[in-house]
């Protein structure tokens, strides 16, 4: 797969992995979350990302606290209770340079963010929005949240009666041109696609079971590690390969399905279980609907389009960042008020 | 053959002073000539207001336009009106039973009011046969049925009609198909007047010289104007009246004169809902943006636990209040002063926010630019405190001054400041001892620029902490830099006599304060030292003002006095002196309303 054999010690901006650390996670040992910013760390790292170049955003939750957990050399905006979306779509507008990792739990995003995650999804700003997805609200306790599977029961035997939300069927029904699910468990492909997630200009939904060891890891959870590791459905083996490996036009043969990014970088999707099609869109919902019913839960890229122009793209603005903008462009001529006061005489 | 019957014939006559009322259907073009009429004697000199009274609905629901022209200048509501024009068949009853003795009935012949007021002066006119006469496309009389009772009125009481047809054009600027059709029209009106209604009234107008160098403008658009000479970058918006026309005046503006290479300066998003509108400015003025949005009251019940993360984490950003009528969707067409607590210290936990009063569509303008300074000097959400009067009314201005003073865009630190520094510095820290702290924007270049934005406690180098110190010593911060704000927010405005008593008022009650203090000095020899007030936090001046006077009365538009309240809180020795004078139906203040209070106030 892609041609990182071993991690060099510097990255190709001569950045080092430590130049990419967090400081110290404070959520509970084994957490899924914290496996998801190891990882964020790793494709940072691979990608050469310049850490004044993303910023990260969050809304309220374990999840949401992780932003603190990597890449310190970037800005951070750990905002209010599902409203991330709102807070990321004012920071591109105000840089559209800007990449933008938002990090969101299952409550943030699919209970009390719902409103604000499907207008995000018909956006797409240029950004990763991550969902750390354990089926409940971890910060507060361990409720059930919206992506809880029907008939799967909380440590004390609740049963949850209502149907789940699917977010990635909800992405790919809104827009959304790069949409997986995937598991915190699997280091493997989360690697993979979160480098190939950093490099795509658009929104990339992941969502990614990550399994809360403290409220949600029991017999009869469905977001469990056991669970998972029994029923994950590995659709693909993904490779990602960066626009600067030098290895690159030798991938991409074989029945390898490959999607060329703008930045030159390559998603390498290889059929595992059978010939899925991850460009089919009504086949990304017919899956995820079949899955429903099986209790598998199916892993890897679900929908990807090719890039497209960016919600920044669409407002005709400046090429440089409003927030470059200066009082000379900003301020009309004294002309222009004359004119405007004629009119209204 | 309609006739002018009068209860008596009438000798006197009165010049330059009437209250003319318009009864019309919401949707029926009627705003054009409701505004043809006030240009008309705006143009001729003067002094006149327009308040547009509507429903919350599309067609079909009447609705009413004021207007009062006053040589002295009196241009605030007034309770009656001298001429009620009746162009609403559903309306026309009660429009003639409200209408005050003596009044002047301006209706369709067939609705017969005659015998219903026969106290009033009436002008039947067969409308319907007219308009028939006039306009001989069947498909086109709706549209301009409306312009007859220009004619009329033009005639009746002496419009000059040269500058009638100069405001007709004005108003439909560059429509020339839609001036070919209406110019005809108010002749036929004014023609059909002229021979068959014979002068029964006191009422004229006359040419005088009082609006040289003068504007008409609504709020809206001044304010919006304000924001754009103000570097507005980042606009957002949801849908609400009455604060809706601000950002689409604003988006008109910005995209004909802020473009830079053919491209825009600036970004307009309409929002899901208002969390999203005000989320987004948190994003936006993090990064660096002058970020607006415009809403009323419902919006900013909406906004507050985002408004409460902008004061604690720092963020700049401005909106403005458009106030209406509430609680609840409440009469979301009508005016009220009612969210003075619920942006004073909205969002929960201890905030206290920076708000701007303005007055008129000159203030607004001046504010708006102010506003958007005061947010990123004091890192803070800033308000502009309006309402459906000043915003959606049309009001007489000054010319607006070109804006000359550099922006204030607050402490940011660069890359070359980051480098003098060698990156030594905390987001938090008070190095100036004003409170107010320094910050960088997201996307500068240099290794230590970055730090973690947050609404949960934090230390002066913006890291988590629960410590209980860390916590009070920054709350001690904000309250310093709010101390700090009181010496940078708008001054209040104040006539100081050396009276007993004292007004303290702020907003559009400016122009019915300024006619009842003339009315309480000439008719009841009460004479009243007068604030206005400007901002919150309240400057010095307000305190001085209120300890110099016994006894202060305080005018607001609310039922439970919230500006006394937030004068009583802020300044608790002296709330004993605070009176409330209030008024609370939803209708702009009238000066008959102060009298009488103030009047009752005093004799005790
Ligand atoms: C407006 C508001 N309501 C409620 C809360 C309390 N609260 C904090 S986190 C949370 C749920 C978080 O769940 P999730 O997003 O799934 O994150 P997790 O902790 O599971 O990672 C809730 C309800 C809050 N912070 N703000
Ligand atoms: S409560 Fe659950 S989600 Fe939160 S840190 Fe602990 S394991 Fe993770
Ligand atoms: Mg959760």
């Amino acid at each position: 797969m892609a041609g990182t054999a071993e991690a060099p010690t510097t990255n190709r901006i001569g950045l080092q992995k430590k130049d990419y650390a967090g400081s110290k996670s404070t959520l509970c040992i084994g957490c899924g979350h914290d496996l998801i910013t190891a990882r964020l760390i790793d494709a940072a790292f691979d990608n050469s990302i310049k850490p004044e170049e993303i910023v990260k955003l969050s809304g309220i939750g374990c999840s949401s606290k992780t932003p603190a957990y990597f890449v310190s050399r970037s800005f951070s905006f750990n905002s209010v209770h599902g409203r991330m979306p709102s807070v990321a779509t004012g920071t591109a507008l105000a840089n559209r340079n800007l990449k933008i990792i938002g990090v969101s739990g299952d409550g943030d995003t699919a209970n009390i963010g719902m409103g604000q995650f499907v207008h995000v999804m018909r956006r797409n700003l240029n950004m990763v929005y991550i969902v750390e997805n354990n089926g409940v609200y971890g910060l507060t306790k361990g409720q059930f949240s919206a992506t809880a599977d029907k008939g799967s029961k909380l440590k004390h035997g609740q049963v949850n009666h209502m149907h789940a939300i699917d977010l990635c069927a909800l992405a790919v029904e809104l827009g959304c041109r790069f949409v997986a699910r995937l598991f915190a468990g699997n280091t493997k492909m989360m690697r993979q696609v979160l480098q190939a997630a950093l490099a795509y200009k658009g929104t990339a939904l992941l969502d990614i079971i990550s399994p809360c060891v403290t409220f949600n890891n029991h017999e009869g959870s469905t977001k469990s590690f056991p669970w998972m590791k029994s029923n994950e459905l590995a659709l693909q083996d993904i490779g990602f390969v960066p626009a600067y490996d030098p290895h690159y036009e030798e991938m991409g043969h074989g029945e390898e399905r490959v999607v060329k990014l703008g930045d030159g970088s390559k998603i390498t999707i290889k059929a595992l279980d059978k010939d899925y099609d991850p460009s089919n869109r009504a086949g990304a919902l017919q899956l995820l609907a079949e899955h429903h019913e099986s209790g598998k839960v199916p892993t890897g890229v679900i929908y990807l389009a090719e890039e497209a122009p960016r919600f920044t793209d669409h407002l005709g603005m400046v090429d440089v960042p409003l927030s470059s903008l200066k009082e000379d462009t900003l301020r009309p001529s004294k002309a222009v008020l004359d004119e405007v006061m004629d009119s209204l005489a | 053959m309609a006739t002018a019957q009068a209860a008596e014939p009438e000798t006197r006559t009165i010049v330059n002073d009437l209250v003319l009322h318009v009864a019309t259907a919401n949707g029926s073009g009627s705003q054009t000539s409701n505004m043809v009429l006030l240009r008309t004697l705006f143009q001729m000199g003067i002094p006149v207001s327009g308040k547009n009274l509507f429903p919350s609905n599309i067609q079909g629901l009447p609705t009413w336009f004021t207007i009062r022209a006053n040589g002295k200048g009196w241009i605030a509501r007034k309770q009656d009106a001298d001429i009620v024009v009746c162009m609403n068949p559903d309306t026309s009853d009660e429009d003639a039973a409200a209408a005050r003795k003596g009044a002047i009935l301006i209706y369709e012949e067939t609705l017969n009011l005659a015998d219903k007021r026969p106290d009033c002066v009436h002008y039947a006119v067969p409308f319907k046969k007219l308009i028939a006469e006039a306009c001989p496309d069947v498909r086109l009389r709706k549209l301009v049925i409306n312009m007859l009772y220009v004619g009329v009125c033009a005639q009746l009481f002496d419009f000059d009609m040269e500058e009638v047809r100069k405001a007709i054009s004005t108003q439909l600027a560059g429509k020339q198909k839609a001036i070919d059709l209406n110019v005809p029209a108010v002749e036929y009106g004014y023609k059909w007047a002229a021979e068959n209604l014979k002068k029964a009234d006191p009422y004229r107008v006359e040419r005088m010289d009082a609006n040289k160098g003068k504007i008409i403008i609504e709020g809206n658009a001044a304010t919006a104007l304000g924001l754009m000479f103000g570097g507005v970058t980042v606009v957002t918006w949801y849908p609400i009246t009455p604060s809706s026309s601000l950002c689409e005046y604003l988006e008109d503006y910005l995209n004909k004169y802020r473009i830079k290479d053919g491209k825009r300066t600036f970004a307009v998003v309409q929002a899901e809902d208002e969390i999203a509108a005000v989320g987004m400015l948190a994003g936006a003025g993090w990064a660096g943006a002058r970020a607006f949005t415009s809403t009323s009251g419902p919006g900013i019940s909406l906004m507050n636990e985002i408004i409460g993360l902008g004061y604690f984490a720092e963020i700049p950003f401005v909106i403005c209040n458009v106030a209406r009528t509430g609680p609840s969707t409440g009469l979301p067409t009508r005016t009220m002063q009612g969210d003075v607590l619920s942006l004073f210290y909205a969002s929960h936990g201890d905030t206290k926010h920076i708000v701007v009063i303005p007055n008129t569509p000159k203030e607004a303008f001046e504010m708006a630019g102010e506003a958007l300074d005061l947010a990123e000097e004091f890192q803070t959400p800033v308000f502009i405190l309006s309402d459906l009067d000043l915003g959606m009314n049309f009001w007489m201005s000054e010319r607006f001054e070109y804006p000359t003073k550099p922006f204030k865009r607050g402490k940011v630190l660069d890359k070359e400041a980051l480098d003098k520094l060698n990156g030594q510095w905390g987001r938090y820290r008070d190095v100036d001892g004003d409170g107010i702290p320094y910050r960088t924007y997201p996307g500068t270049p240099h290794p230590k620029a970055a730090y973690f934005t947050r609404g949960t406690g934090h230390t002066p180098d913006a890291t988590y902490s629960e410590k209980p110190e860390d916590w009070k010593n920054n709350m001690d911060r904000l309250a310093r830099k709010f101390e700090t704000a009181k010496t940078r927010v708008p001054k209040p405005e104040i006539v100081n006599n050396g009276h007993a008593a004292g007004l303290i008022y702020f907003g559009t009650t400016t122009e019915a304060i300024r006619e009842a203090l003339a009315e309480l000095d000439d008719r009841h020899g009460l004479k009243l030292d007068q604030c206005r007030l400007r901002a919150f936090p309240f400057t010095q001046e307000v305190e001085d003002f209120i300890h110099r006077h016994e006894r202060v009365y305080v005018v607001e538009l609310n039922r439970d006095g919230q500006m006394r309240m937030a004068l009583g809180a802020e300044l608790p020795r002296l709330a004993g002196k605070l009176r409330s004078v209030l008024h609370y139906d939803g209708m702009p203040l009238t000066a008959e309303n102060v009298v009488s209070q103030i009047v009752e106030f005093e004799r005790k």
